[in-house]
């Protein structure tokens, strides 16, 4: 008998009795979401920055890169940035300064945005990138977890991922520094 | 050698001390221990915080330990369905029944594709395995590369805590252990900065490693997919830069369904850390094209512990720590007292399941305050198991010799109250007058700490004379 079928047998023979499971019933508030999403993830060192149009979102981006490598999968960003090919080996975006990608939606009670592959260009991107930034609508904002997973429902990504604030650690004696491996600074755009 | 900190510890460690000994040793140094003691209390208070921020806390851990509940009673059907959503998926199934077997599965794929530098994020199941020692004794150079982790490897020690792996390990030390491995000037000990030299050193491996292996924190069945939880991001930037994935997992870290993420993830990070979420909750269901993704499922005892009505709910384990962190003995001994991949409570009740007769000592190392049983996110009854493992250890014979004459003296004692009373009576009797008797390191009582002074007379006198007439 192989493992596969020595572990199985096992786990059949010995595994209780049939329990249900529970419904997933949980409280939520959607009131002044926005700004308990920016709260949360000031406090876990990302920042928030409302914006009104692509105009304004691509002013704020450049003012602190400027001369340095940005790339973006948004459409309504790439005439002002630039294009990259994705097809690519990912160890070519090892310089870029800033990744501006759009998140499906943000979570108010962790500071988290949802993101999939399609939407990252290259799947490395959003960790290989120094800086990153995340484009959601302001109406995106969903309470709580339990919420976020009614968004996703089955929804068939290959690879999807919340990201909540810039890479960090406090492995170190208990202290925080933020750009462990990936991004050192993360900015949500809210965009009105 | 670096100062204060104590390597034959952990050398010592496998020539199996017991806890008493090892926690004695870490003892030694007193401010080092209330250091420790407090740092971790910082990390329970945090969770506390993060915890009562959430309405449905509670209703949250009883909804996790009802579903693990369900895992387990289904574990046949989810382990199976699992395995053919994610085959759907593109990934490679394997079955490990020991971690002999998963090291020379995780061996042969590392094989196939000649690569000798691997990178890790972390994983307590390839610490359960002992899969480093393994791969390098073939040749194979695996770099740690969860920050904790990598000081603790650089340094030749185990972690000594499942989410913080070196808590015990001082800045200074830290600066001086990456000024001998990493070359940053000596005596400089900033966090900040000795965290950007780590990130230095360790993209260069990011860039050069053609083979990721991770860990699973959850596994959910009816997708295959499986989810990595990290604050630094190294799991992810080494999966996403290497042409093979290889993940590990324990079979009991099946979840049924995508949704009941949404009640584990609101869990695992508040009570590890007290942060709401992890920096990245990556959800893996299909490789990169052209990647290759392999997963191992481990059991190592996992299947017959389902059978224990007493040991089961064990199972549950999420990982997050909390009961580490809030443990009063395990804050006061450190990791490395518990000689085994993990420690704390929770480890206490995992290890003896192993190796009865290896770990005897374990669930002895316990005051079985309940409080680990609090802050577990799924509600396992871990100081019951602790008080449970004890009774199946004596009766097995396990325990130590000390432990045996002394149960036998107090079953003398405590079965016979003519000698209850006189035995109550000389010993107050020998505290008063021969002090010396009681407070002398031959007495396990006396260590750390200084005995009582005794009272006047025994609480049955008082009783009798104060309170048997008022009713």
């Amino acid at each position: 008998m192989d493992s596969r079928e020595k572990i199985l047998s096992q786990v059949r023979k010995n595994q209780p009795g049939v329990a249900m499971l529970p419904d997933l019933n949980f409280s939520s508030s959607s009131d002044n979401i926005a700004e308990k999403f920016s709260t949360v993830l000031v406090n876990i060192g990302g920042a928030v920055l409302e914006v009104s149009g692509w105009d304004e979102l691509h002013a704020s981006l450049v003012t602190n890169f400027t001369n340095k490598r940005i790339v973006t999968t948004i459409p309504e960003l790439n005439q002002r940035i630039g294009t990259v090919d994705f097809r690519q080996d990912p160890h070519l975006l090892e310089n870029v300064a800033l990744a501006v990608l759009p998140g499906k939606f943000a979570v108010a009670e962790n500071g988290a945005v949802w993101i999939t592959d399609e939407m990252m260009g290259d799947r490395a991107l959003p960790f290989i990138c120094e800086n990153l930034a995340l484009v959601i609508r302001k109406q995106d904002i969903l309470p709580t977890l339990n919420e976020a997973y009614q968004q996703i429902g089955m929804s068939s990504y290959n690879l999807g991922t919340f990201i909540a604030g810039p890479s960090k650690t406090a492995d170190i004696e208990q202290s925080l520094v933020l750009g462990a491996h990936g991004a050192k600074s993360l900015v949500v755009y809210l965009m009105k | 050698m670096i100062s204060g900190k104590n390597f034959e510890d952990v050398n010592e460690t496998k020539e199996h001390k017991s806890h008493a000994d090892l926690a004695e040793r870490f003892n030694r140094d007193e401010d080092r221990v209330n250091w420790h003691d407090k740092t971790l209390w910082f990390i329970r208070e945090k969770r506390d915080k993060a915890a009562w921020q959430l309405p449905d806390w509670e209703k949250l851990r009883e909804t996790a330990s009802q579903i693990k509940h369900n895992v387990l009673s289904n574990l046949y059907d989810y382990l199976l369905a699992f395995e053919k959503n994610a085959q759907t998926n593109g990934a490679t199934v394997h079955w490990a029944s020991t971690p002999e077997e998963h090291n020379q599965i995780v061996h042969s794929i590392i094989q196939k594709h000649g690569v000798t530098n691997i990178v890790k994020s972390k994983s307590m199941l390839t610490e359960e395995c002992h899969m480093n020692d393994y791969l390098q004794a073939r040749g194979i150079n695996v770099v740690d590369t969860d920050l904790g982790e990598r000081i603790v490897q650089l340094a030749g020690e185990p972690p000594s805590h499942i989410v913080l792996p070196c808590i015990h390990w001082k800045k200074e030390e830290i600066g001086e252990l990456f000024s001998e491995h990493l070359g940053t000037p000596k005596g400089n000990a900033d966090p900040q900065f000795l965290t950007a030299a780590a990130r230095q050193h360790l993209r260069e491996k990011f860039m050069t490693s053609k083979l990721a292996i991770t860990g699973v924190n959850f596994a959910v069945a009816e997708t295959g997919e499986f989810v990595v939880c990290t604050n630094e991001g190294n799991a992810d930037l080494g999966v996403q830069l290497a042409d093979v994935h290889i993940a590990c997992m324990g079979i009991e870290k099946i979840i049924p369904q995508r949704k009941h993420l949404g009640v584990f993830l609101r869990l695992l990070a508040r009570s590890a850390t007290g942060q709401p979420i992890t920096t990245y909750s990556s959800h893996f269901k299909k490789p990169r094209p052209g990647q290759e993704l392999h997963i191992v499922l481990l059991d190592n005892g996992r299947s017959e512990r389902l059978g224990s009505e007493d040991f089961r709910n064990a199972l549950k384990c999420i990982r997050c720590g909390a009961c580490f962190n809030t443990c009063p003995v395990y804050r006061r001994s450190g990791g490395h007292s518990y000689h085994n991949a993990v420690a704390g409570p929770i480890g206490s009740i995992l290890a003896p399941g192993l190796d009865m007769k290896h770990y005897a000592d374990l669930p002895f190392a316990s005051t079985l305050c309940g409080s680990c049983s609090n802050v577990c996110p799924v509600k396992i009854d871990i100081h019951d198991q602790l008080y449970k493992w004890r009774q199946v250890i004596v009766q097995q014979g396990y325990a130590p010799g000390g432990k045996k004459i002394a149960m036998q003296g107090m079953t003398a004692v405590l079965s016979d109250p003519n000698i209850f009373r006189r035995a109550g009576a000389f010993g107050r009797w020998i505290m008063r007058y021969l002090p010396f008797l009681v407070n002398n390191p031959l007495n396990p009582w006396y260590k750390q700490r200084n005995m009582p002074e005794a009272p006047a007379q025994s609480f049955r006198k008082w009783y009798s004379k104060n309170r048997k007439n008022h009713g």
